[in-house]
């Protein structure tokens, strides 16, 4: 098999698996830079998973056919949102351990989703099989490019390169927006924030609100181009592995969409591995684990120090030093 | 000032008992709105767990890795530390304590027994240590780096079964009887349950996490650091060390619960694709139990008896075992929200007194 054959199987699986990450640590983001330490993220994608599967069943029920998908995704988006409103209620305003909150969510996520699957289909553990996924397809035009289209835009998904402009609005909207400019204050120092006349509560609330928003889509697209049915082992630790590449990202957007990358295409190698020469020899084990190692070597600081925003984690409790 | 004390230890009990209350309401809400009995389904699960010795047994049985895991988080909490990371603890000293019986399996059960206990809370150890020595040197937030030692653990172990352990069935040969923890004796009297001798181990894990916090002088060290990090080192204590000792000991305490698993419960270790999720229980377990040993086992009855229970709910009311799984969740934000209880109480009591 030439280098040329191994990359058109590489790319176009690491863009599949990375884009749910990016989506989801895009949500991170948010959450972190407000202020919000969020590890319900794999709960959120529960949530988002579970309710793309659901509405496109329905949508393709009523006839809807290739758009089924896509509308699902926002309704998953919308339900991200709804369902992270109990980490904000519980973090913000009730001034719980933002970790503690956030593993309940993850808790929650993934009852409350096998639950109502097993309420809609009379006690079966799972959802049907989606028929309308949202396919690998060649880019019509780019496809057609000697070289790089064959590797790029053959066998991919367009939620690939949504995820990557996402990344790049993203990272406008926190670097060059005012509200960008204020969501970043009142997780670096929310009292200074507030004597300026940002309401921080307000802020936190929005920054969690759109992890969930991100985090839903995230689930949603991992549902809608990998999996097609919803069931326990769905979401099994996609969050975290987005969580990770939030922090080995930096906590910067296009950090993250870098590092969400990176761990798709371990993924992807740890897949389709065996089928390229001289991979094959190497342990799958080393491809799944390096995510993780690669994140705490990150952390350690020999590369780069990864600093997370000052008042991550700390509720905000006014008048208090 | 003593009537101050009162008033708080009240308060504090307060928190878990309203928790718990808020959280089994709620459950029955969702199975009225959903069209359930919730007195039938209650009724099921305390019939189960407290007339069927077989349930009963495997109450306590739940019991052993729950309290042990709960007790990990609450050692870790009490300095100041959140031990996300009991899951890839209890998994890898699952394995080292059944990796320990196949290998030395020719040795006698005096030594071989306690042999593969002591491997499983090593390996507990190392995988807590790890996380500690990032902490105390390079600052690496115990939160991120113990959730990504559970992935490292997950596919580690994994591999390691499939390559160096396996036999049909997706798991490891069953263990040597001499390294085994079942009882016929215990499974006579439960009615066939899987209760083991195990809990004799959770019993010592649960006196000892009480004699290393209040009665050895590192022990209280080790609540100082949690107290306050920057006032024990004024005092000439080394944080750092306190951070490693403390995340080391939580990982034996959670290496125990997975050797617990592997000699009693299954005797053997399956390749999982996911986590077990006792790890992440014992998370719930700890906080509702307010991280005292009393509490944890307290807490930790409540929640295998919930979840044993919840099977035979399953069965007799047709409510599907998650609500379960709800139920634990929204006690944890009851709990986390501990705040807003006492706010309320504090106003209750105040409109009481006008």
């Amino acid at each position: 098999m030439s280098f040329f054959e191994v990359l058109t199987i590489i790319i176009p699986s690491t863009l599949l698996t990375a884009a749910p990450l990016i989506f989801t640590s895009l949500g991170g983001v948010f959450s972190e830079r407000s202020g919000v330490v969020n590890i319900g993220l794999e709960g959120l994608m529960a949530v988002g998973a579970f309710t793309a599967a659901i509405s496109t069943l329905g949508l393709e029920h009523a006839g809807l056919g290739d758009a089924s998908p896509w509308i699902a995704i926002i309704i998953a988006a919308i339900a991200g949102g709804i369902f992270s409103l109990i980490h904000a209620v519980v973090s913000i305003s009730f001034r719980a351990d933002q970790t503690v909150s956030g593993v309940a969510l993850n808790f929650l996520a993934a009852g409350l989703t096998i639950f109502l699957v097993k309420m809609i289909y009379d006690g079966k553990g799972q959802t049907p099989y989606i028929t309308h996924n949202i396919d690998k397809i060649s880019i019509p035009g780019l496809a057609k490019i000697p070289f790089i289209g064959p590797i790029f835009f053959q066998q991919v998904t367009y939620t690939s390169y949504l995820a990557i402009l996402v990344s790049v609005l993203v990272w406008f909207i926190i670097f060059k927006t005012p509200f960008g400019l204020r969501l970043r204050s009142v997780g670096e120092h929310p009292a200074a924030a507030d004597t300026l006349g940002i309401n921080v509560s307000k802020m936190r609330y929005i920054g969690v609100a759109l992890s969930g928003v991100f985090g839903g889509i995230g689930g949603a697209v991992y549902l809608v181009t990998i999996t097609s049915n919803y069931n326990v082992t769905t979401i099994a630790g996609q969050g975290f592995l987005a969580l990770a590449a939030l922090v080995f990202g930096k906590w910067h957007p296009i950090g993250a969409m870098g590092a969400s990358m990176f761990f798709g295409f371990a993924q992807a190698l740890s897949i389709t591995g065996q089928q390229i020469p001289y991979l094959d020899r190497l342990p799958s084990v080393v491809m799944l684990t390096a995510p993780y190692v690669l994140t705490l070597i990150v952390l350690t600081g020999f590369v780069g120090r990864a600093e997370a925003p000052k008042a991550d984690g700390v509720p905000y409790i006014k008048g208090q030093r | 000032m003593s009537n101050l004390l009162k008033k708080v230890n009240w308060m504090t009990l307060l928190i878990p008992i309203v928790s718990v209350i808020l959280g089994l309401l709620c459950g029955a809400v969702i199975m009225l709105i959903i069209g359930y009995n919730p007195v039938l389904a209650y009724q099921s699960i305390i019939e189960s767990i407290f007339l069927q010795p077989y349930y009963g047994g495997e109450t306590i049985r739940a019991m052993i890795p729950l309290v042990l895991a709960g007790i990990a988080v609450a050692f870790a909490f009490r300095t100041g530390l959140f031990n996300i990371g009991v899951e890839g603890q209890l998994l890898v000293g699952w394995f080292a304590s059944v990796a320990c019986a196949i290998c030395f399996g020719h040795l006698p059960k005096v030594i071989l027994l306690p042999m593969s206990i002591i491997a499983g809370g090593a390996a507990g150890a190392l995988w807590g240590f790890i996380p500690g020595i990032l902490k105390a040197r390079f600052k690496v937030h115990e939160v991120i780096s113990t959730i990504m030692m559970n992935y490292i653990a997950l596919y580690t172990t994994a591999y390691l079964i499939k390559n160096f352990l396996y036999t049909e069935g997706e798991r490891t040969p069953t263990i040597p009887a001499a390294a085994s923890l079942a009882s016929t004796f215990l499974a006579n009297l439960t009615q066939g349950s899987r209760l083991h001798w195990g809990f004799v181990v959770a019993i010592i894990a649960v006196f000892a996490m009480w004699f290393i916090l209040w009665k050895t002088t590192k022990g209280y060290e080790l609540r100082a650091v949690g107290f306050s990090p920057d006032a024990s080192k004024y005092a000439g204590m080394n944080v750092s060390r306190n951070i490693m000792l403390s995340l080391t000991i939580s990982g034996i305490f959670a290496g125990l619960g997975g050797a617990m698993e592997g000699l009693g419960t299954y005797q053997y270790m399956t390749i999982n694709s996911a986590f077990t999720g006792i790890g992440f229980n014992g998370i719930a377990v700890a906080l509702l139990g307010l991280n005292t040993p009393v509490g944890v086992v307290l807490s930790g009855a409540l929640f295998a008896g919930l979840q044993t229970g919840g099977l035979t709910m399953q069965s007799d009311a047709g409510v599907p075992v998650e609500l379960i799984q709800i139920i634990i969740a929204l006690i944890i934000f009851f709990v986390g929200s501990g705040y807003v209880i006492k706010w309320a109480f504090g106003r209750l009591s105040r409109k009481g007194h006008k």
